[in-house]
């Protein structure tokens, strides 16, 4: 088994205009590894909507992108408010954005469910007033 | 569809990618909610919006769009343009609004492709 290639990055949460930059770079970097266009689509959609998530809710955070032989991984990690109640963060549709990040064309309550179609398992681990870490895992 | 026809349809002006103008689509989308692009659109070349910020690019390129076309005579920044041009994408801005730019598209022929619900 070869070493995995991964890939770091801190995501800012003050600017939303730099939000999605990470994922922007890991597609990128996918595409020259020569992965399926496929399995980019996921892997990079996924990290997006969780980037979003990371600077709409948390104020920012870390993004970690591993790259082993038959998975992708990819570790969302912030130090935000926590997800209160998961399932009806689950549900499609329920939001906590306020109406200036729809009016940036997000906050429509997609974020969590698009990321657990576009990957193949994702675990949530959440804790009130500390953060949260998500970790989605793509096959190979 | 080649880009350079939904440019005519469109009486468009091309911001960046003027050399792909020769690339064909198939089928386009047309949303100011990135959130509803992501979850709910599929395989679409073309996205037509009014919003204008940098997520409306990096949508576009994570759904592996080939164009954005911004309606209402919108323009997009010039750190809109670089990152677009860094994903391959081409920009046009045209004064049509997003109903009649979808209109215009869809009797030319450019439909939509889109899973579960219209946007």
């Amino acid at each position: 088994m070869s070493e995995a290639v991964k890939f770091h990055f801190d995501v800012d949460g003050s600017d939303f205009s730099s939000a999605g930059a990470a994922s922007v770079m890991v597609k990128k970097k996918l595409r020259q590894l020569g992965y399926p266009p496929e399995v980019i689509r996921k892997v990079s959609i996924a990290m997006y909507e969780g980037e979003i998530n990371m600077v709409i809710h948390a104020n920012g955070g870390t993004a970690d992108v591993e790259v082993y032989d038959n998975e992708i991984v990819i570790i969302l990690s912030d130090k935000g408010p926590g997800i209160p109640n998961i399932e009806l963060a689950m549900q499609e549709g329920y939001s906590t954005a306020r109406d200036n990040i729809r009016n940036l064309g997000f906050g429509a309550g997609m974020g969590l469910p698009n990321m657990k179609k576009y990957t193949d398992s994702m675990e949530i681990d959440t804790r009130i007033g500390e953060g949260t870490t998500i970790t989605m895992r793509v096959s190979l | 569809m080649k880009i350079s026809e939904i440019r005519d349809l469109l009486d468009a002006e091309v911001l960046c990618g003027a050399d792909q103008l020769d690339r064909e689509v198939t089928s386009a989308c047309c949303s100011d909610m990135m959130s509803d692009v992501l979850a709910y659109v599929k395989d679409q070349g073309v996205l037509l919006t009014g919003l204008v910020n940098a997520q409306v690019i990096r949508t576009a390129n994570m759904m592996d769009m080939h164009c954005v076309v911004f309606v209402r005579s919108k323009n997009p920044t010039e750190d809109m343009i670089e990152l677009a041009e860094e994903c391959g994408i081409t920009v046009m801005s045209s004064r049509l609004r997003a109903y009649v730019a979808c209109g215009v598209l869809w009797q030319a022929g450019l439909t939509s492709d889109t899973e579960d619900c219209d946007v």
